[in-house]
């Protein structure tokens, strides 16, 4: 019943995808039609030039302010939905993210760093050093969090998560004081931790879109491993699945979908968080279902959110404000609900 | 009572020498030496914190000896591929826990994982094996159902059923059925037994119950302290000797026409 629901879900969600970075490049200060859209990115693709009628403004608008956002949207979203179904898995815990383990503020903290450096003058290439810093900050974070859990051999999901709080409280407070180096421009860290996709450029989707498809194929492919952890570590190794060297894989692999997401966006909470949450009650907790299934939802939602802010909206509310303002109460729900019904069977 | 078996070295399951293995500081067993044989029911026995779970988690390569050597099949135990012993190891845990709905089938299908490649689809007959696995411990209409929502007596079922779509050589059960009552408890181990009895399903299980050690394994090794006390076929070891030992009680034990097995009775202790 429930494979069947889960292919079910496939071509609508695949084709409201791509109708939605149609329809959503339509939208905003410049009107311009979806057959417009369409011809535009047709002839950039094929590098041909524009067929007559179409407005050349409109092409720029169209190809090189909002197409590259629109994509940014999508794949941010698409790695934040299969990193949080990937924590989830491996912490046992559906309440887990990038954020419960300190990874997202280890990549902001990474990120904020560069932005103060340049500050006090120190001259580095933001394009690459943003998501180098938010990277190296995702996996530091990840490393001593670990290092801190690793106490008991097997890393159990209980002493993973307290070391993730734990970090995350040391690193709130090192973006805190970075904030107050940072002093009048402060409003730059400020803007960027809430979440924006205002910034996003073709370059940003250069380095997004091969760490996606390469990130969640490396997912996929331990899929079916990932699933049977579900069963405990003793169970598991017990069916030969390598559960130390598994969970560091794809805690890295997780790790590094995650602060990339966060070097182009900033911090963008819930997504992570609900869109596994809500797959698992449609297709059920398979991976090799779930995780495919959570990219395309996490796109598709961020990729609404996002076309709210930026076309909607009177004025542009920060991204990871919104997502958490309409996440957030969702997400109450959710959890109220599984209280009611007493099971840990999400 | 037990099917022939030679003592020959390759015959041997499992050969253990000389195992030492500790959390830290604390030992947790000592110089333990074994050989285990096919064909014969093993019970492991002893009180709280003898080293029980510890030992079956070195014979199934969970956890490796601080010193000593294990063999299985005559090949040093850590030299296995673990996919490979996971074709020939299943383990029944003590309290089987599934995080996530998945559904009773989707778990039973889990112990074809050894079986299959990365990216296989399970074959009619490895299907087929899945159905014969739930139908074995009577959970075919709980096949749809979310392992979640099952009852303690369920889900151990659910474990063993998993445990049988590995086709293990060997079944590890660590005090699987200790947490259930008495009708599920005998209804799991009569089926082990028959699958010991009809298929050559070898099996070692650590038990808590004297008594149901006593109807179920051919061959009982007495741990305490981390040390093997006495092992050997059920009707020589289990005595009022041994159990004074080991557990520092006083018990009764006779042969009992009804079980037709040895079976021991205790007594509280006289008051001081």
């Amino acid at each position: 019943m429930r494979p069947a629901a889960a292919s079910a879900l496939w071509l609508p969600l695949t084709g409201l995808l791509v109708f939605g970075v149609c329809f959503s490049a339509t939208l905003g200060f410049l009107d311009v039609s979806i057959p417009d859209v369409v011809a535009i990115l047709w002839a950039r693709l094929t590098d041909q030039p524009l067929p007559a009628g179409v407005d050349p403004v409109a092409a720029t608008v169209v190809a090189d302010v909002r197409l590259p956002r629109i994509l940014a949207a999508v794949l941010v979203g698409g790695m934040l939905g299969v990193s949080g179904a990937v924590f989830q898995a491996i912490l046992l815990n559906p309440l887990a993210d990038s954020y419960t383990l300190g990874i997202s503020t280890g990549a902001a903290f990474g990120a904020s760093l560069v932005i103060v450096l340049q500050i006090f003058g120190l001259m580095l290439p933001v394009g690459v050093s943003v998501p180098v810093f938010a990277f190296a900050g995702g996996v530091a974070t990840l490393a001593v969090v670990l290092f801190l859990a690793s106490g008991d051999r097997s890393l159990s999901s209980t002493s993973l998560i307290l070391a993730g709080v734990i970090v995350s409280a040391i690193l709130s407070a090192a973006i805190g004081f970075l904030k107050f180096l940072a002093d009048e421009q402060v409003g730059i860290i400020i803007f960027w931790l809430m979440g924006s996709l205002a910034g996003a450029t073709w370059p940003n989707i250069g380095l997004l879109a091969p760490v996606a498809l390469f990130g969640t194929l490396v997912l996929l492919f331990h899929s079916r491993d990932l699933n049977i952890m579900a069963t405990g570590d003793r169970a598991a190794t017990s069916l030969g699945v390598q559960t130390v060297r598994l969970r560091t894989l794809l805690l890295a692999t997780g790790t590094l979908l995650t602060s990339l997401a966060v070097s182009v966006s900033g911090i963008i909470g819930f997504v992570g968080l609900i869109v596994p949450h809500l797959l698992r009650h449609l297709v059920g907790p398979d991976n090799r279902r779930l995780i495919p299934l959570s990219f395309l939802t996490g796109g598709l939602l961020l990729l609404i959110a996002d076309t709210i802010t930026r076309a909607a909206l009177p004025a542009e509310v920060p991204i990871g404000v919104l997502t958490a303002l309409l996440g957030g109460p969702f997400f109450c729900i959710l959890f109220k609900r599984r209280q009611r019904h007493g099971a840990s069977d999400f | 009572m037990a099917p022939a078996t030679s003592d020959r070295a390759d015959q041997a399951l499992w050969s253990l020498s000389d195992l030492d293995f500790g959390y830290g500081e604390r030992m947790v067993l000592q110089r333990v030496s074994l050989e285990l044989v096919p064909g014969r029911c093993y019970g492991i026995l002893g009180p709280n914190g003898s080293g029980k779970t510890t030992l079956l988690d070195l014979l199934s390569g969970l956890l490796q000896p601080h010193a000593g050597r294990v063999t299985f099949r005559g090949r040093p135990l850590h030299s296995w591929p673990k996919k490979q012993l996971a074709r020939r190891l299943a383990l029944v845990p003590q309290d089987f826990m599934v995080r996530f709905g998945y559904t009773v089938r989707e778990v039973v299908e889990m112990g074809l994982h050894p079986h299959l490649h990365r990216f296989a689809s399970p074959t009619a007959a490895d299907l087929a094996l899945v159905d014969e696995a739930l139908a074995a411990t009577g959970i075919e209409e709980l096949a749809e159902r979310p392992v979640t929502r099952l009852s303690g007596g369920e889900k151990q079922r659910v474990a063993v059923a998993r445990a049988l779509a590995q086709r293990p050589e060997v079944l590890l059960l660590d005090e699987a059925t200790s947490n259930l009552d008495i009708h599920h408890s005998l209804e799991i181990l009569q089926l082990v037994r028959q699958r010991f009895e009809r298929h050559g399903m070898q099996v070692v299980a650590v038990m808590h119950d004297l008594n149901l050690a006593a109807l179920f394994c051919d061959h009982l090794i007495f741990l305490k302290g981390g040390q093997v006390l006495r092992q050997g076929p059920t009707d020589e070891v289990l005595t009022p000797e041994t159990i004074a030992a080991v557990y520092g009680v006083e018990a009764e034990v006779r042969d009992n026409p009804f079980t037709r097995s040895r079976q021991v009775s205790f007594r509280l202790p006289a008051k001081p």
